[in-house]
């Protein structure tokens, strides 16, 4: 039976030939993730179940990501409870605040996802491995306790739908535009329970920090998985990164797939989702001013170098908009030193951005850049959902990492073309 | 096993953010987030809701965030059964794995009516309206961790092997 790329992982996961869409499986998982919020209710859950080992420290990782470093007494002791954890269960790879970095970013770049592997995360965007080949998906803090006990989770098969792409972006277009343009299209649960299976002569021009944004905001779509293909990019981005030897799948030629979407990169222009749902896009065409209180760069999202870069790129010799704030955000510290060496950092301090330690702080509304009633935020995140980054009445606009430096330059949402 | 409540009613796409925003997850206590279920959605909710109540919403119940003190705040909060026209896969998969009980279907309810959910039968009767409505038993596989009482419970006697 012809078989998704998604379908032919978990088909190697639990020993089994072939696998149908519905089917319910155990399977064998090759990595378990949790974060600061997510790993204390999982802690709570595996010791109320009476569990003593963990199946192997060395194939869990726990992220002090959210509300670190600690926002205040409460966060504190969540982070506390983990790092004891951490030790009593000898899990070597807990990153804390000084090597820390925003979860989805951070295990892509040392290596701890490879090509063919099966990752879950107490994390909704666990998604964004699927970039790297690998099947990656979010679940919630219990399933991380069974996980970290048994080293399994339930999962159902998902049918997939494939998003074939073409051409090439253009200078300032993204892969949050091309990700932002698919869930304008098909809704925040247009891919419910689904695979969007990425495929096509696009993808190889689509850079790595694409794909992984791409694949970031599958869940938006109500998605199980966003995956690509691997190819010499993916090869050349787990060789640098230290990650196992790939196992290389590919969908059949004959694949079923629910329905077929087809994107025309070169023809995408810059797309902002309005408030509150990230399916709300629209294209520069189809609003007038709308003028703005701060401005965020960062995220699992858009918080990778190449963010930076073309953040940098329009900032540079330019000041942030009087009665703007603008928050620079890199990922992770290695990205932190490479924006130090690349002279990002002072691009960013000279247009009067305020540059912070990596934390996911204001995408979830945790701390690092609460809006205040009324407040309107471009923010290249992924999530604009009421009160996501403050008071039920403030309001997140999401974009690209281009979008956001402009706007923040003019004060209102902009594309880098309105600076000429 | 029978559930009686009565409906609170809401839209599509209620999402996690609003079911327990995220500046309440500095800790894990189900009764602190509890007393802070639905507030940036419906801020009357907590003074409205009595034991055993039943959230009727639209489409994509719990999107956003695999934050399973979702659920728990809901469960916590006495709610005895979500009822939706549709899931967010992450949501209903904690859903199963802590126990609160949560059922897909389209059908017509008001704030305030009494509703009868027999988990069992697969039915549930709008009591105010006389509608009734059937709605399909979960796939076997997860039948067995519920009866197993959660996933953890099920993992720990082999059920789902
Ligand atoms: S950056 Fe935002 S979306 Fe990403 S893991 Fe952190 S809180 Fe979640």
């Amino acid at each position: 039976m012809p078989m998704t790329m998604t379908q032919k992982i978990l088909a190697a996961h639990c020993g089994r030939e072939t696998l149908a869409a519905g089917e319910m499986i155990l399977a064998d998982t090759d990595l378990v993730l949790g974060n600061d919020i997510t790993s204390p209710v999982a802690i709570n859950e595996f010791r109320k179940a009476g569990c003593d080992c963990v199946f192997d420290g060395g194939k869990i990782a726990l992220v002090m990501d959210h509300f670190t470093p600690n926002k205040d007494i409460k966060a504190a002791e969540q982070t506390k409870k983990v790092r004891e954890f951490a030790n009593e269960k000898n899990i070597p790879n807990f990153f804390d605040v000084g090597d820390m970095g925003v979860e989805h970013a951070l295990l892509p770049e040392r290596g701890m996802v490879t090509a063919g592997d099966l990752v879950i995360g107490a994390d909704s965007h666990t998604c964004t491995y699927g970039a790297l080949g690998a099947f990656s998906s979010g679940v919630g803090s219990t399933d991380m306790a069974a996980a970290m006990a048994y080293g399994k989770v339930w999962l159902r098969v998902p049918s997939a739908i494939q998003v074939r792409l073409t051409g090439k972006l253009r200078k300032h277009v993204s892969g949050k535009d091309v990700i932002l343009h698919l869930i304008r299209l098909i809704g925040v649960d247009g891919a419910l329970y689904e695979s969007l299976e990425f495929t096509g002569d696009g993808v190889a021009a689509l850079t790595m920090d694409d794909r992984l944004c791409i694949c970031n905001m599958a869940i938006e779509a109500g998605g199980k998985n966003g995956i690509f293909p691997v190819d010499e990019q993916t090869l050349a981005f787990l060789s640098e990164a230290g990650a196992n030897p790939p196992r290389v799948f590919a969908a059949d030629a004959d694949a079923a797939y629910s329905r077929v979407i087809d994107i025309d990169l070169s023809a995408l222009e810059s797309v902002v989702a309005f408030p509150h749902l990230p399916e709300n896009g629209k294209t520069f065409a189809e609003f007038g001013d709308v003028p703005i209180d701060q401005v965020v760069v960062g995220s699992c999202t858009n918080g990778r170098i190449s963010d930076l870069r073309e953040a940098a790129e329009i900032l540079k010799g330019r000041k942030v908009a009087k009665g703007v704030r603008a928050l620079i955000i890199p990922a992770t510290q290695k990205i932190w030193l490479q924006a130090v060496k690349e002279g990002l950092m002072e691009i960013f301090v000279a247009a009067g951005c305020a540059v912070s330690t990596p934390t996911c702080g204001p995408c979830l509304g945790g701390h690092m850049g609460i809006l205040a009633k009324g407040e309107r935020c471009v923010a290249t995140t992924n999530r604009n959902f009421v009160g996501r980054m403050g008071d039920p009445q403030s309001e997140v606009y999401l974009a690209s990492p281009a979008v956001a430096a402009a706007s923040a330059v003019l004060g209102k949402i902009a594309n880098p073309g309105m600076l000429d | 096993m029978q559930l009686n409540g009565n409906a609170l009613c809401y839209g599509d796409n209620v999402d996690t953010d609003v079911i327990i925003p995220a500046r309440y997850l500095n800790t894990s206590d189900p009764k602190e987030l509890a007393s802070h279920c639905m507030e940036d959605i419906d801020p009357d909710f907590l003074q409205k809701v009595k034991p055993g109540d039943i959230i009727v919403a639209g489409s994509n119940f719990g999107c956003g965030s695999s934050r399973e003190h979702a659920p728990l705040a809901i469960k916590t909060a006495g709610i005895s059964c979500v009822v939706a026209k549709s899931f967010a896969r992450i949501f209903y998969r904690n859903a199963i794995n802590i126990g609160l009980p949560i059922i897909v279907c389209d059908g017509q309810f008001a704030n305030g009516d009494a509703l009868t959910v027999d988990l069992a039968a697969g039915t549930l009767q709008n009591q105010t309206t006389g509608e009734s409505y059937a709605f399909p038993p979960f796939p076997e596989f997860l039948q067995k961790i519920i009866t197993a009482g959660g996933l953890m419970n099920a993992m720990a006697g082999g059920d789902i092997a």
